[in-house]
This record gives structure tokens, C-alpha cells and sequence, in this order.
């Protein structure tokens, strides 16, 4: 008896912090749901309507959110694939062979993690006013970089030490080049890992605020810092905040719940296994 | 062969070097911008040496900066790291709630933290929020959220408590999933309580993995901007004003671009020694725990 109040008890509690996690998303949809002139009269009792997303996607209010949102999708994507490019035989060559550095050079790369943006981010601002690629897909694909290359490296390279290097030999006694060994047996296995990091990159470029705020004005603006744009003017627009904050919540919420299981190992892999 | 061999890694690696490169050379344009007084009505700055260093230390607003940035670094890692660890454990006991709410534990986790703030302004705003409608059947329906210096600090608090807790809390849970289970049974054998089984054993094997957690939620805020940035712009007042956050003000806003400068690269000297001291003694607890799993 005393076992089972104990256990009701538990649940109640679990359940009481995802009530505190999950009640300000379904607010927010209630909210981008309410008409402007019922925003702050009745709480839970109002006409829903989609004017609030019409309003944001129809890039109303002078604020061009389709386009931040296309924004949004080809610096992230941008920065995954050449991270990924370069990411992969780094981190490879580095499960691989130990060498001379190596583990300083794996550090360094994790090390950009602890650094405060903003001290990247001016001398950026500076250099970018110079080189002309302020507001640029170029110059935001290239600082998200900061983001990704690192994750990319340091998960894939736990990925490549779990495969044993036998299978790439009995490749190279077949006949297989090291090139051929690489992009024929060792890639293929580790696919299940390249998608997860590659989505979890994606979502932690896609959720970057501080180098699209100080590095991009208009042209290359992303929904992050766009998001922000509905709470100015005199009177604040709390639903086409609450529709533009859900609708710049799309993306990275689907991949999350598609591919759960492995962000979770994602997530816990490079920190756990240390 | 032999020199072939040795020089693939380097090769594969200098790409990523490359990209690397284009981080540290800005890295170390600003460490360079710091010695000199370049600021928007300087446009032909002079060589001032550590002046700008000297500045920002003697400089009120800074301590009270620092003081800030420690309070919301300490008050969320700390909470985060308690609620973090409770919710693990209350999910590794796998009922059938558990498993369903599992599931979903990450929502929080995958929203800009920026956006996160955004959403909890909307709550809090004092008149026309909800959470001061929920508290008005208990007579608490004017709380000054984010309009009060204590408010504000905890407030932003909250939005970091609930965007990263379920990052400790996934780290943990991996970590109670992947403790031994014999030393459990010889305890449930010997007869042992709950709360002797929870102090002895489940803590001390699990504390790696939640300094892990810990120790990157305190260098993650130590460096906070975005939610504040979002939910109090460092109001009322200089209450909330982090370390980032007067860079922010000094370097963008007022255009003083090298004493900003000089604001980040303390910050970093700052997160740096916080780093070796906890991954110092993150070694030492993971000896600690190997001998206790043995």
C-alpha cells in the first residue's frame, strides 16, 4: 500500500514537470490561435482564427518572415553540408591513426565551444563591413561553421572508433585502395550517425541567434532574429509573435521528434564516453 | 610507404584546419583590436597597450557585470542540475507515464533559446500575462516579473531552467541506464533502504556523468546572451546587464569596439579557468566512482 502511494507520488511529480515543460508551446499555439481584438480580454475562451500566420506568411508589417525562414534553411543546410565535408575525414583520420597533436587538435576544435561569441563576432562585424560579405548567405554559412564543424567532428569520431579498423583491412587485402576502403565500407556503416549529427547540426544552426543578430541586417536575416521583429512597434502583436516564434519552431521540432531515439545518443555520446 | 603513411592524417585533417583558421584568425584580430583605442568616432585608432583592460577593471559596471553573470550561472546550473538529476530518476523507473513523456522530453531542448525567452515574455508580462492570470485565484495576480531587479535575474533564470533541463536530464538518464546492476542487487539483497541505496550507490556511480552535465550548463551561462538579450535586454536598470550583454552594449551599441572587445576576452580568460579547474576535478570524481563501482 505504502509502496503504491509512493509510486502515484512519483508519476505525479514527473508529470507536474512536463506540465511546466510543455505548457508554454501549447500557450503559445492558444495565443497565435486568438483574433487581435480578443488578445487581452478572455483566456481560454475565444474564436480561434489563422489570421495570425496569414499575417506573418503573408509577410504583412513590413516583415519579410517567408524569406528569413528560406534564409534560415540555406545557411543551416549550407553549413551542415560543408561541415560534413570537411568534418568527416578529420574526424576519421583522427579515430584512425593516433599521431603527433592529434588529441591538441581534437581539443582545440571542442575548445571554440567555451568561447564567448561576441569576441569572434566583432572583429567578424569589422572584417566582413571590408570584405563585403556582411548580410550574406557566404558570410553566415561561414561563421555557422563555429557551430557545426565542432559537434560534427566529435560525435562522428566516436562513430568511427566503435567500427573495428579489421573490416577496412580485409577491404585493402581485397584489392580496395585506402580511398575505396573509406567511401565504400567504413562511410556506409556509420550512415545511421552521419543523419543523426547531421540533423542535430542542423538544429543547432538553425537555433543560432547572436551571429545572424550582429551579422546579417536584412538580406540575410533568419527567423531567429526575425521572430523578435513582431514584439517592436507601439503596440505589441503578442499572437503574430506567438504564430511567428511556432512557425520558426517548425523545422527543428519535426527533426527532433523523427529522430528522437538516435539524438538522444547523439546528445549523450561525446560527453558520456569520455 | 612510410612517409605516406604518416602524413594521411594530417591531410585529412587540414581541411577542417582550414575552416578552423577562419575562426582563430578573427579570434586574434580581436585580441589585437583590444590594444588599441578603435572605437566609431576613432576611425584611426591609437596604440593604448592594456589601457582598455585597465578600463574595464576599474569600471563599476563590470563587477556588477561579473557579479550577475555568476549569480545566473551558479542559480541555473544549479537548478538545473537537481530538477535534471529528479527527472532522470523519476524516468528511469520506467512506468508506463514515464515512457510516454520520454518521448517528449527533448521539445524543450530544440527551441531557439532565444524564442524560448520570447514565449516566457508573452507569460509574464505583468497585466495580459498568463501566468499571473493562473496566480490571480491565489492572490498573486500583479507580480512585476521582469519589471523588478530580483524578478528579472530570476525570471531569465527560469526561461534557462526550462530550455536546458532536459540536458542534464537526458545525460543523467544515459548514465543511471548504463550503471552496473550487481552492486544494486547486493544491496536489495543486504536489505538496503531506498535512501541509503540512493546516497551510497546511485549518486556516487552517476556523479560523473551529471558533472559532465553540470560543467557545461556553468561554462553554457557563464556566456549567456540570447535569453536575456530577449526577455530583459539587461533591465531593469544594469540588474540582468551579464558580461556578454554590456560587450554587447559597449561594442554594437555605443560603438566602442575594442573595450567591448576587451569585456569578451576576460569573459573567455574567465570560462577557460572554470573549465580547467571543473574538467581538473571532473578526473578525480571519475576515479573516485570507478572505485566505488568495483
Amino acid at each position: 500500500m505504502r509502496k503504491r502511494l509512493v509510486g502515484w507520488l512519483c508519476d505525479a511529480a514527473l508529470v507536474l514537470y512536463f506540465v511546466f515543460a510543455l505548457f508554454p508551446i501549447a500557450w503559445m499555439v492558444i495565443l497565435s490561435l486568438k483574433p487581435t481584438d480578443q488578445l487581452f480580454s478572455t483566456y481560454f475562451s475565444f474564436s480561434p482564427t489563422l489570421d495570425g500566420y496569414r499575417t506573418v506568411l503573408g509577410d504583412s508589417e513590413g516583415i519579410p518572415f517567408v524569406r528569413f525562414f528560406v534564409n534560415s534553411l540555406v545557411v543551416s543546410v549550407g553549413a551542415v553540408v560543408l561541415s560534413l565535408v570537411v568534418g568527416l575525414p578529420a574526424a576519421y583520420a583522427s579515430a584512425r591513426w593516433r599521431f603527433k597533436g592529434s588529441e591538441n587538435l581534437m581539443f582545440t576544435l571542442l575548445s571554440f565551444r567555451f568561447a564567448p561569441e561576441l569576441t569572434v563576432i566583432i572583429p567578424l562585424f569589422v572584417l566582413y563591413q571590408k570584405l563585403g560579405l556582411f548580410d550574406t548567405y557566404v558570410g553566415m554559412v561561414w561563421v555557422l561553421q563555429l557551430v557545426t564543424l565542432p559537434l560534427i567532428v566529435w560525435i562522428m569520431r566516436s562513430y568511427f572508433a566503435d567500427l573495428t579498423p579489421e573490416l577496412e583491412q580485409a577491404a585493402l587485402l581485397d584489392g580496395y585502395t585506402r580511398k575505396q576502403a573509406f567511401f565504400k565500407v567504413a562511410l556506409p556503416l556509420v550512415k545511421p550517425g552521419i543523419a543523426a549529427v547531421s540533423l542535430l547540426a542542423f538544429i543547432f544552426a538553425w537555433n543560432n541567434f547572436v551571429f545572424p543578430l550582429i551579422l546579417t541586417s536584412n538580406e540575410a536575416q533568419t527567423v531567429t532574429v526575425g521572430a523578435l521583429s513582431f514584439l517592436g512597434g507601439d503596440r505589441p502583436k503578442y499572437n503574430l509573435t506567438a504564430a511567428a516564434a511556432l512557425v520558426s519552431v517548425v523545422p527543428p521540432l519535426l527533426l527532433a521528434l523523427t529522430i528522437q531515439r538516435y539524438l538522444v545518443r547523439g546528445l549523450s555520446f561525446g560527453a558520456v564516453k569520455s | 610507404m612510410g612517409w605516406r603513411l604518416t602524413l594521411r592524417p594530417y591531410v585529412l585533417i587540414v581541411p577542417a584546419l582550414l575552416l578552423t583558421c577562419g575562426i582563430l584568425y578573427p579570434f586574434g584580430l580581436g585580441l589585437y583590436y583590444t590594444l588599441f583605442d578603435f572605437s566609431a568616432s576613432k576611425p584611426q585608432p591609437d596604440m593604448v597597450g592594456f589601457e582598455n583592460y585597465r578600463a574595464v577593471f576599474t569600471q563599476k559596471a563590470f563587477w556588477n557585470s561579473a557579479w550577475v553573470t555568476v549569480l545566473y550561472a551558479v542559480g541555473a546550473a544549479l537548478t538545473e542540475s537537481v530538477l535534471g538529476v529528479a527527472v532522470a530518476l523519476l524516468l528511469h523507473r520506467a512506468t508506463l507515464i514515464g515512457r510516454i513523456l520520454e518521448k517528449i522530453l527533448i521539445l524543450p531542448l530544440m527551441i531557439a533559446p532565444v524564442i524560448a525567452a520570447i514565449i516566457w515574455k508573452l507569460m509574464l508580462q505583468p497585466s495580459v500575462g498568463v501566468v499571473n492570470y493562473l496566480l490571480r485565484p491565489f492572490g498573486l495576480g500583479g507580480v512585476q516579473w521582469t519589471d523588478t531587479p530580483t524578478g528579472a535575474l530570476l525570471s531569465s533564470i527560469a526561461v534557462d531552467v526550462w530550455v536546458y533541463t532536459p540536458f542534464v536530464a537526458i545525460l543523467a538518464l544515459a548514465g543511471l541506464r548504463s550503471l552496473p546492476t550487481s552492486p544494486f542487487e547486493a544491496a536489495a539483497v543486504d536489505g538496503a533502504g531506498w535512501w541509503y541505496t540512493f546516497r551510497r550507490l546511485t549518486l556516487p556511480m552517476l556523479w560523473p556523468y551529471v558533472l559532465v552535465a553540470v560543467i557545461f550548463r556553468f561554462m553554457d551561462s557563464l556566456k549567456v546572451f540570447d535569453i536575456i538579450y530577449a526577455l530583459t535586454e539587461g533591465g531593469p536598470g544594469d540588474s540582468t546587464v551579464v558580461l556578454q550583454i554590456r560587450a554587447y552594449l559597449e561594442a554594437i551599441r555605443f560603438q566602442r569596439y575594442s573595450f567591448g572587445i576587451s569585456y569578451t576576452i576576460v569573459l573567455w580568460a574567465v570560462v577557460y579557468l572554470a573549465a580547467m579547474v571543473l574538467v581538473k576535478h571532473l578526473g578525480k570524481i571519475q576515479r573516485k566512482a570507478a572505485e566505488v563501482t568495483t
